[in-house]
């Protein structure tokens, strides 16, 4: 009895759970394996199109005949690359019609004409004519002919099911394009874009765990950069740091700042001197990150002020009676509630942010060294159109995820065990 | 001890001030307000004498007096003397003034001799300070982007500081931009086509999470918890690694282009945290509730329907709103599979708009205005679901 009990639950459980395993399984499990398996091979954009045999009807009357009526199909393989194996072609066609010269290739039963092309090469094109003659004499129009559609079929290989591999996106990947240019700069966007944000993140967390009129209204403002759609933000933001007539620039130049406009996000360097030296600052980057932290300092925020206010009162009352200043409070008692916090956002916003392609691509496009990672997939996928290549890309950022992954653990479970 | 104290209190309060009439400035500027200098030498020496005196009038006249007669001072001399200005400028100088000098009341000649008094001082001010900070850091873009949608192009070139808007001209030359994108540019049908994705998301998301949701949190099963644990770690795979193989499966398929595409997408990537916050919320749920169920019989269907949703619609509010949230904001999957202007969503078709050079700003605005308005106007509305959504999705971003 409690056998079948829980034989019934399980199956029922599977049943439960089946439709959003396979949805996210097909769709997000296969791709990675799908990127590993085309990360071996030469694909480019153009051949991931199935070859497909195409027929243009063309119905066309015979002027001195009315009983006769003549019909052109212009065929071809859609591809420029590939084969087409055993393409077959049918069409119907209107009763009480005879054929006239008909094709070898070709049969007509039941007003259906089939026929067997055999194979298209690549760039394939021939015009195939059939004539048709009313059996009973009687006049033809030509919109019964028009009004169907012939059908074609044909085998070719798939390019990305063959087995032909290689290294070369590996190499090109590794060797070639600057490979640690990329990655400096995505280790410089990642790892600022993170710190900057929980700093941030601590700071407005700080503030609105004290009282204050319109805190709550100060709690939503916070969050608007976070849930507005990254989209809008973007081309506000570029409008807002543009170099000709962009509002911080006109600003700086009203308030004699500077004396000849900043391209914020179009300039690669720009040397700044400190205290007598001289160095060159990654403008275009530094932007870049400081949209990253203003548009991802709520979450940090969110949680940390969650963490706040957990924090059991009696600490701070305690603190006071043994007459600890603000800062002693904040670096004694604050700061070491909300560590374990600050580490589990620092390794999710590091990776999220190792991973961002959308705000960099909407802001510079990967311009003026600021190609990271993500924005290199899109470029080599879809830019250079090698698909290959993009899939290899995303095998990196898999690898090096992975590996971040791994000792970010192995710290933390090291740090678990000294406490 | 004492003096020191005091000077750092003065200059405190001093740069507070400074910022406070800098934003001012700022903000004035951008009304069309010619203002060249923010003059922070002469606002540093009477923010100064006001701090100092202050200190030395403490309560020997009542504070509202001692707000209005400061305040009136420094209007006349900064506003009457050195600036020529326009009198509602003045009136937010006073203003300003008025509630500074009502923030300083508190500290007193014999409060600044307590311990520490230097260190609150500064942490009282940094929380104004960063309050203000952020407030104007966060809402000027919005602004900006808001009072752009109703400009013209020749004015925006003209002064790109002015941001004012004439509310006495025409209704429809104040709302051009508007009317132009909804007629030349079809935001009508992209607006039609973001809800159908945005709510088909929410609708199937939740239709497959609720069950397995049920079933991850009450049913035992062989796998269960490697699949609560793959779940999470599934949710961390990025977007851009999959990109290639959807692109290359979904053109082979013929899903490019398509609302089915996106929709299966989205509800792939938003399915893993739906489920991990909803079987949080199930496990929340006493058990009698469904025992005393099995006994009448009900299936696990009826369990669901009759139990298990009536008790938990505030998780799956949050979840609904989460996730719409997501699927309107989405971009990369929308750029990558969309590339017929028919079948766009309101980002695409707004990043679409910008790659054309021509288009005047002002119409990229009023998109931008149109897709960030009903998520801002659902997040402030249903605040409370969704800031919880957004704690637990929070993995993503």
């Amino acid at each position: 009895m409690n056998d079948t009990l829980a034989n019934t639950e399980k199956k029922t459980a599977y049943i439960l759970t089946l439709p959003a395993v396979l949805l996210v399984f097909s769709i997000i499990l296969f791709p990675i394996f799908a990127n590993i398996w085309i990360s071996f091979k030469e694909v480019e954009l153009k051949d991931i199109r199935i070859p497909e045999p195409r027929a243009k009807k063309i119905v066309k009357s015979i002027s001195d005949k009315p009983t006769k009526i003549k019909i052109l199909y212009k065929l071809r393989n859609s591809s420029l690359i590939q084969e087409i194996r055993d393409v077959s072609f049918q069409d119907n066609f209107p009763k009480n019609f005879e054929i006239e010269n008909l094709d070898p290739r070709c049969s007509y039963k039941k007003y259906n004409l089939k026929c067997e092309f055999g194979n298209w090469p690549p760039k394939y094109k021939e015009n195939f004519q059939v004539i048709f003659a009313t059996n009973d004499g009687s006049k033809i129009d030509k919109n019964n002919f028009k009004s169907i559609k012939p059908k074609l079929d044909g085998k070719s290989d798939n390019i990305l099911l063959n087995t032909n591999f290689t290294l070369k996106n590996f190499k090109k990947v590794l060797f070639e394009n600057e490979f640690i240019d990329l990655l400096l700069t995505t280790f410089y966007y990642t790892f600022f874009g993170t710190v900057g944000s929980i700093v941030f993140g601590i700071l407005t967390a700080q503030m609105v765990n004290q009282k204050f009129y319109g805190r709550t209204f100060m709690r939503s403002v916070l969050l608007f950069p976070y849930v507005a759609p990254v989209v809008a933000l973007a081309y506000t933001w570029e409008l807002l740091l543009d170099p000709n007539s962009g509002t911080l620039n006109s600003l700086l130049l009203n308030y004699q700042i500077i004396e000849t406009p900043i391209n914020l996000l179009g300039q690669k360097y720009i040397e700044i001197s400190v205290l007598g030296f001289d160095f060159k600052l990654r403008l275009a980057l530094t932007t870049v990150i400081m949209f990253e932290i203003w548009r991802y300092f709520p979450l940090a925020f969110l949680f940390i002020l969650a963490r706040l206010q957990a924090i059991p009162k009696e600490l701070y009352e305690a603190a006071d009676v043994d007459g600890a200043s603000p800062f002693q409070k904040f670096f004694k008692i604050t700061l070491p509630q909300i560590t374990a916090v600050i580490s589990i956002l620092f390794m999710i916003r590091f990776i999220w942010n190792f991973n961002k392609f959308e705000d960099v691509f909407l802001l510079t496009g990967g311009a003026s060294g600021t190609r990271t990672l993500p924005i290199n997939v899109y470029q080599q996928g879809f830019a250079i159109s090698d698909i290959g290549m993009g899939s290899a890309v995303s095998i990196v950022i898999v690898v090096l995820l992975l590996m971040f992954m791994f000792f970010y653990f192995k710290l933390l479970g090291k740090r678990v065990d000294e406490n | 001890m004492r003096t020191k104290n005091i000077i750092l209190f003065s200059l405190i309060s001093t740069f507070f001030l400074i910022f406070l009439i800098s934003i001012w400035k700022i903000l004035a500027t951008l009304q069309g307000l010619s203002i060249n200098s923010f003059n922070i030498e002469i606002i540093f020496i009477f923010g100064f004498l006001i701090s100092l005196a202050h200190l030395g009038i403490g309560d020997r006249i009542k504070s509202i007096y001692k707000s209005i007669i400061f305040s009136s001072i420094f209007v006349f001399c900064d506003g009457y003397l050195i600036q020529k200005l326009p009198i509602w400028y003045n009136v937010g100088v006073f203003l300003i003034l008025y509630f500074f000098t009502n923030k300083i009341n508190k500290y007193t000649f014999i409060g600044l001799k307590e311990d520490h008094s230097t260190q609150v001082i500064l942490f009282d001010f940094l929380t104004l300070f960063g309050i203000l900070f952020f407030s104007f850091v966060i809402l000027f873009p919005f602004y900006m982007m808001l009072v752009t949608s109703f400009k013209t192009q020749i004015a925006l070139l003209v002064n790109p500081l002015d941001f004012s808007i004439n509310f006495g001209q025409d209704i429809r030359d104040l709302f051009k931009s508007y009317f132009v994108i909804f007629k030349s540019y079809k935001f009508g049908k992209y607006i039609v086509t973001s809800t159908i994705v945005s709510v088909g998301t929410v609708i199937i998301t939740l239709l497959f999470a609720i069950p397995a949701a049920y079933a991850v949190a009450r049913l035992n099963f062989f796998g269960k918890t490697f699949l609560s644990t793959s779940i999470l770690i599934i949710y961390m795979f990025p977007a851009i690694v999959l990109v290639i193989p959807l692109y290359t499966i979904f053109s082979q398929l013929g899903l490019r282009n398509s609302i089915e595409g996106l929709l299966i997408v989205y509800t792939a990537t938003t399915l893993p945290v739906a489920i991990y916050m909803l079987q949080g919320y199930f496990k929340s749920i006493p058990k009698e509730l469904e025992e005393a169920a099995i006994l009448d019989k009900l299936s696990w269907f009826g369990i669901i329907t009759k139990i298990i949703i009536p008790l938990s619609i505030p998780a799956i509010s949050s979840v609904a709103l989460y996730v719409f949230m997501i699927a309107w904001n989405e971009f990369l999957f929308s750029l990558m599979f969309l590339d017929n202007p028919n079948s766009f969503t309101l980002s695409r078709a707004i990043q679409y708009l910008s790659g054309d050079a021509e288009t005047p700003r002002q119409y990229l605005m009023a998109g931008s205005v149109v897709v960030t308005l009903p998520v801002l106007f659902i997040f402030v509305y249903f605040e409370k679901y969704l800031v919880s959504g957004l704690t637990a999705g929070s993995v993503k971003g």
